[in-house]
């Protein structure tokens, strides 16, 4: 029905347009905003393909209203490369062949991103828990796990140096 | 998948909410966490002409012991709960419970108000809120009312909130050092509901036995079910093996579970008595008890 | 075979994927990220009954409302003749349903949009009058005379399908007549659905300007949809170009034509727009090419000391309401005849019956090589109930009955030349691995305590890589596989193939094959698929046939280019051809190792300085016919304790040695099997597609069709062994199903070892908490 401004700072630039209430948040990233980094997987909010960073929280943006994003920060896996270097969960996910299809990938690394941005030193059991809104068919998570534990690592060792 | 057309009103103030609530009657809904409403719309389940979203009111998303109680504000989310060293102390039946609901993302918007205002028996916190013996506050047009968690869950979907009324707080009777709980929920994969689930708050007295006893179960009939005889026979009686096992089936001809996808009805009573039984002899480890 | 440098990255090499960068950044180009001018939006009317017939529909309040460009039914495309189509399984299923649905979800009627969301109001504006006919799903009542006859359309009516044998019936009776020990296995492998994360979709471009039909679309076979679309839509075929772009996941769901797609492809002509359909999640579920639904009967004779004599199969197939197997032409189930598996069985025989039911259409998918999932779990389970029968430990008796490796090439009864095999290798790695021994010593002692353990071992071979022109053809078109490569002039390469990835690596594999074959290092070497623009003519990929067959053809395709690059040589350095040495990347002079030339050198005068007479450039093209399948195998131990208060089973160790010939890329491969175990550790324990007795679908979403996350999955071991193909060029023989052809019965027989000692010696998949829970409280002990 009626639409609305809704304007966002999306991985670090303002962004706006206008929203029906009914849009999706993933509809207005992927459509609207054109990044189409972040894919949907399912109608019934399981798989978390659609996962992006509302205010620095995970959250899956199918079950989320565009209008309500109005004032918030969204990052998504277009904002991890950094003056064209790739942040170390890209580097890990390559180093560690935590990707086949690729499908899952984005919204894993968000989750991923969010789970070592409050517990950089997880435990393996701690990141399968953190990456369970997130399912994907192709890796088996092994390699996903190990490719988060690479990053946590580098991060660590970036943050000390 | 698409949800059908709204419109949406993002009140400030608790009174705002009220007064559009009070306007819109039937044709509106709240949206607060919006992670079990949501996904209805998108399957055009729910239909509501009018979302009125809460998430801009202030003051509603603490967690503080006071007065007697532990309170929690109606807009304090599962991650804040399962994050709270408060609660994971002395309410460790909530971190239990709150880490299980769903996934991580859901918990990030989902709300512990927005959980027990869905009167979904599938949900849960209400089975730890029976267990506790809680009670909520529900703030409308006639101001606010506190309502005992025992009157809350009315039937499936439904609960005692006027359709104008707002949960805007929930209270925890403060726990003290010998009194704890537990939650033990069985899903068929992480971010299922619950195939059968029980929560246990025991508190214990200086002789070790068990002076209060609470259990609630999830999913296991039209609404959260209090494990009433179980709870009765435990009170005064040491908790050792026999005691607890004894609760437990009692717990179990408490539950009304129906036989669906996630199993036949007799395993999930076989069920409630095991995760009762798992519950009540966790909580009874965390109050300090001997076994 | 010369091993290269990790910078050529040949063979054997772990060289991190090519593809990776655009995924990572999220530039992958998904069909749903297709995005053109004036696009527009189809969305699927279905029907809510599983059978019924339409007494009327009524699409004048959906045309009217708001964006709505197009409401197509079953009646405005019976005046194009294509309210059907033919199925890849001498059948056809109903594009837009004329006179009756035949499941629930059956496509009724397409409406098309200026947006997505407008499309899906409209949807629910469409009335269609229905009037509902009794219902068949169980496959067992198909035949029964009270029957509904489903399918009005086929002449002969019967919800008969097929009936297929092979083997010697009688001389597989007498065996079994005579033989001292017998055992005999039901065993149902269910529904099931292969769910890639990606669902299925297309964006169809008419350009009017020049009639060129473009179309994405989400397809593990773009040829042979492209060919499909020119019979079927009398569109001539240089006028329509199949764009697969990148695809996420396709695990067999890819491979069939969907009725979304025709429905895309009218509108577009129709509108002179580009009109896009991507399906739900739901509507995947409920409507795509599903798997399995077996119902199996297994009988095996032997010898008192456990030497088997016969094998004796019976399967009822539930193809649903229409057969849109996707699977070789002459085979109605696929290649299940691989079920004597690998076991020397003297004589075997082997019937199928498929039936049709109210219920989504399809039967072949889900990452099983042509039915040899079903197949391996059911030798598999039944080689256990074997060892039960005769008390002997499962392990030993399989290794008892293994295929020697000096008979190979072998020949089963049932009429496969199996390629080569080392059975016993992969079986004693496994058990070493494992520590079996010390497992069996722990079982022993915990069950003592009531405590229960279990150990399931699955030993499989699969059968890949379709295949033979004289016997393998999908709809007619031959099952040859394409590679063509052009070398540049400063030594870099394009190459392009008919196969095409769904996240298996092919950007950064075939290369390798490359790199090996000529030296040009792997990263230097783009890798194309998916544009029939563009690329060679393929079958595609599935049924882990990329390696044997595009694999070979990359290989032979390369040969081809040395031998052009020999006689340059010869040329450059003034030599005779005979007199010249390769490795990887150089020729030189036999005796005086200096006088060489790189490929590089070779490619730029394949430009600039060519022996007379010689055509210039420096490039190839093979289509390569196998001349037999391949047959990877492996020994699968999982070890598993259940809870006895809850029935959960939990797997505590997996290990999988496989053995798929050489390989190209060890970590690509690990991958692979991680992937496919965790298929198979769904399909075991949690994963089903069911139907009450009105049709109604359970389990036709994510919330009850039950995909494992990161904290279910076990944690996989692998270790493997190198028996390589002895007919493929480069000794290769496929892997991506193996993990899910073997693992089911390695799970299965784990949880049944564990209560075997109560007298359990079957449980249907999935094994649920309160399968398990039940049998434990018959039994007295939860």
């Amino acid at each position: 029905m009626t639409a609305r401004p809704v304007h966002v700072t999306l991985n670090g630039a303002e962004r706006e347009a206008m929203a029906e209430p009914r849009l999706l948040l993933i509809h207005f990233i992927r459509d609207v905003l054109q990044q189409t980094g972040t894919h949907l997987g399912c109608d019934t909010t399981n798989c978390g393909a659609c996962t992006v960073l509302l205010d620095g929280r995970p959250i899956k943006s199918c079950t989320y209203f565009a209008v309500q994003a109005d004032g918030k920060k969204i990052t998504t896996v277009e904002g991890l490369l950094s003056n064209g270097k790739m942040h170390p969960l890209q580097e890990g996910f390559r180093e560690e062949h935590g990707l086949q299809c690729g499908f899952c990938t984005p919204g894993m690394m968000m989750s991923a991103l969010a789970l070592l941005e409050r517990n950089p030193d997880p435990s393996e059991a701690e990141i399968r828990a953190g990456i369970s809104g997130n399912l994907c068919r192709c890796t088996g998570y092994q390699n996903i796990v190990k490719a988060i534990q690479y990053a946590a690592a580098k991060m660590k060792k970036g943050a000390t140096a | 998948m698409i949800p059908p057309p709204f419109e949406y009103l993002r009140p400030s103030t608790v009174p705002e909410a009220i007064s559009l609530l009070q306007a819109h009657g039937e044709d509106a809904k709240v949206l607060s966490g919006g992670q079990s409403l949501i996904p209805m719309m998108k399957l055009r389940i729910a239909r509501p002409a009018w979302l009125i979203d809460i998430n801009a009111i202030p003051g509603l998303d603490y967690i503080r012991e006071q007065d007697g109680f532990l309170r929690i504000g109606g807009l304090v989310r599962e991650f804040e709960i399962e994050a709270s060293e408060l609660i994971r102390k002395k309410y460790p039946i909530l971190h239990d419970t709150a880490s299980v609901i769903a996934d991580p993302q859901v918990r990030s918007l989902a709300t512990m108000g927005g959980n027990l205002a869905h009167g979904d028996p599938a949900n849960d916190h209400p089975a730890a809120m029976l267990a506790l013996r809680a009670e909520v506050v529900a703030t409308g047009p006639n101001g606010s009312r506190t309502i005992k968690i025992d009157d809350f869950f009315v039937s499936v979907f439904t609960t005692a909130l006027e359709p104008a009324e707002i949960l805007t707080e929930i209270r925890v009777p403060l726990a003290g050092a010998r009194s704890r709980g537990a939650y033990f929920k069985l899903e068929r994969k992480v971010g299922d509901f619950a195939t059968a689930a029980a929560a246990a708050q025991v508190t214990l007295d200086d002789r070790g036995a068990v002076s209060q006893a609470g259990i609630g179960l999830t999913n296991v009939g039209p609404v959260p079910i209090r494990g009433r005889h179980g709870e009765d026979f435990l009170r005064g009686k040491a908790p050792n093996a026999e005691n607890i096992a004894q609760a437990a089936q009692l717990a179990s001809e408490d539950a009304q579970p129906s036989s669906d996808l996630r199993g036949p009805a007799e395993y999930k009573k076989a069920l409630v008595k095991e995760l009762t039984r798992r519950a009540l002899n966790r909580a009874v480890e965390r109050a300090g008890g001997a076994r | 075979m010369t091993p290269t440098t990790p910078e050529v990255g040949g063979m054997g090499h772990s060289i991190k994927r090519r593809e990776d960068p655009r995924f990572l950044q999220g530039k992958g180009n998904y069909v749903d990220d297709v995005h053109l001018p004036r696009m527009v939006y189809g969305q699927v009317v279905r029907s809510p009954f599983a059978h019924a017939r339409i007494r009327g529909i009524n699409t004048e309040a959906a045309k009217k409302a708001p964006g709505v460009l197009a409401v197509i039914t079953g009646e405005d495309l019976a005046k194009a003749n294509l309210a059907w189509m033919p199925t890849l399984f001498h059948d056809k299923q109903m594009v837009l349903a004329t006179g009756k649905v035949l499941f629930q979800a059956q496509e009724v009627a397409f409406v098309v949009a200026e947006t997505q969301y407008q499309a899906a109001d409209a949807a629910e504006l469409v009335e269609v009058d229905y009037e509902e006919l009794p219902v068949l799903v169980d496959p067992h009542r198909a035949l029964d005379a009270n029957a509904p006859v489903l399918r009005e359309d086929r002449e002969e009516k019967s919800n008969h399908i097929f009936h297929w044998e092979v083997g010697d019936r009688q001389a597989t009776q007498k065996a079994i007549q005579d033989a001292p020990v017998k055992v005999a296995l039901d065993a149902v492998f269910q529904r099931c659905h292969p769910a890639p994360l990606e669902t299925c979709g297309c964006v169809a471009d008419l350009n009017t300007a020049t009639g060129r039909l473009t179309v994405w679309l989400t397809s593990q076979a773009p040829h042979a949809h492209r060919t499909l679309f020119a019979l079927v839509g009398g569109i001539p075929e240089e006028n329509i170009r199949v764009i697969s772009p990148d695809i996420g996941g396709g695990f067999g769901n890819k491979v069939p034509i969907y009725p979304g797609y025709v429905c895309a492809v009218v509108a577009s002509l129709q509108l002179g727009r580009p009109v896009k359909w991507i399906e739900t999640r739901s509507e995947n579920l409920q409507s795509t090419g599903f798997a399995r639904d077996y119902h199996m009967t297994a009988e095996i004779a032997a010898d008192r000391d456990g030497k088997v004599k016969a094998l004796r199969v019976k399967t009822l197939a539930d193809h649903g309401a229409f057969n849109a197997a996707a699977q070789p032409s002459k085979f109605p189930a696929g290649l299940f005849s691989i079920c004597t598996g690998s076991y020397d069985f003297p004589s075997a025989f082997c019937e199928v019956d498929g039936v049709y039911t109210n219920k989504a259409p399809g039967g072949i998918a889900y990452r099983c090589s042509f039915r040899v999932t079903e197949a391996a779990y059911l030798i598999e389970r039944a080689t256990d109930s074997l060892a039960y029968e005769l008390k002997m430990d499962p392990a030993e008796l399989r290794r008892k009955n293994f295929i020697p490796k000096e008979t190979f090439p072998y020949r089963s009864p049932l009429g496969w030349t199996y390629d080569s095999g080392n059975y016993d290798a992969a079986m004693k790695l496994a058990l070493d691995m494992i520590g079996y021994d010390d497992l069996r010593k722990e079982q022993a002692e915990k069950r003592k305590r009531g405590e229960l353990m279990g150990i399931g071992v699955s030993s499989f071979t699969e059968i890949v890589g379709a295949g033979p022109a004289h016997t393998f053809d999908i709809v007619g078109i031959k099952m040859f596989d394409s590679c063509e490569i052009r070398v540049h002039p400063t030594g870099k390469a394009i190459a392009r193939l008919g196969t095409k990835s769904q996240g298996q690596g092919h950007e950064t594999t075939f290369p390798q094959i490359i790199a090996q074959e000529l030296g040009i290092p792997a990263n230097d070497i783009l890798l194309e698929e998916g544009d029939t623009d563009t690329a060679p003519y393929g079958l595609g990929t599935y049924a882990s046939r990329s390696t044997p067959v595009a694999g070979a053809a990359t290989a032979i395709c390369a040969r081809k280019i040395r031998d052009k690059a020999r006689k340059i040589a010869a040329h450059l350095l003034e030599a005779s051809e005979a007199d010249l040495e390769w490795e990887p990347g150089k020729f030189y002079v036999k005796g005086a190792p200096s006088k060489s030339k790189t490929i590089q050198e070779i490619a730029f005068a394949a430009y600039t300085n060519l022996p007379e007479g010689m055509e210039a450039g420096l490039e190839a093209v093979d289509y390569y016919d196998p001349p037999n399948l391949t047959f990877p195998f492996g020994t699968y131990i999982c070890v598993v304790d259940i809870d006895k208060g809850t029935g959960e089973v939990k797997v505590r160790r997996f290990v999988a040695v496989d053995d798929c010939g050489n390989i190209i890329n060890p970590m690509i491969v690990e991958g692979q099997i991680h992937g496919g175990l965790t298929e198979g550790f769904a399909i075991a324990f949690m994963q089903l597609i069911s139907y009450d007795e009105q049709g109604n679908v359970q389990g036709g979403n994510f919330m009850d069709y039950l995909l494992p996350t990161a904290v279910e999955t076990p944690h996989w071991e692998t270790g493997k062994t190198c028996t390589p193909s002895p007919h493929h060029p480069i000794g290769a023989k496929g892997v991506g199903e193996s993990p899910n052809v073997g693992s089911p019965a390695a799970f299965v027989n784990a949880v049944v070892d564990a209560l075997s000692h109560l007298g359990v010696r079957h449980i249907d998949m999935p094994v649920t908490p309160w399968k398990v829970w039940q049998i434990l409280h018959q039994n007295g002990i939860s």
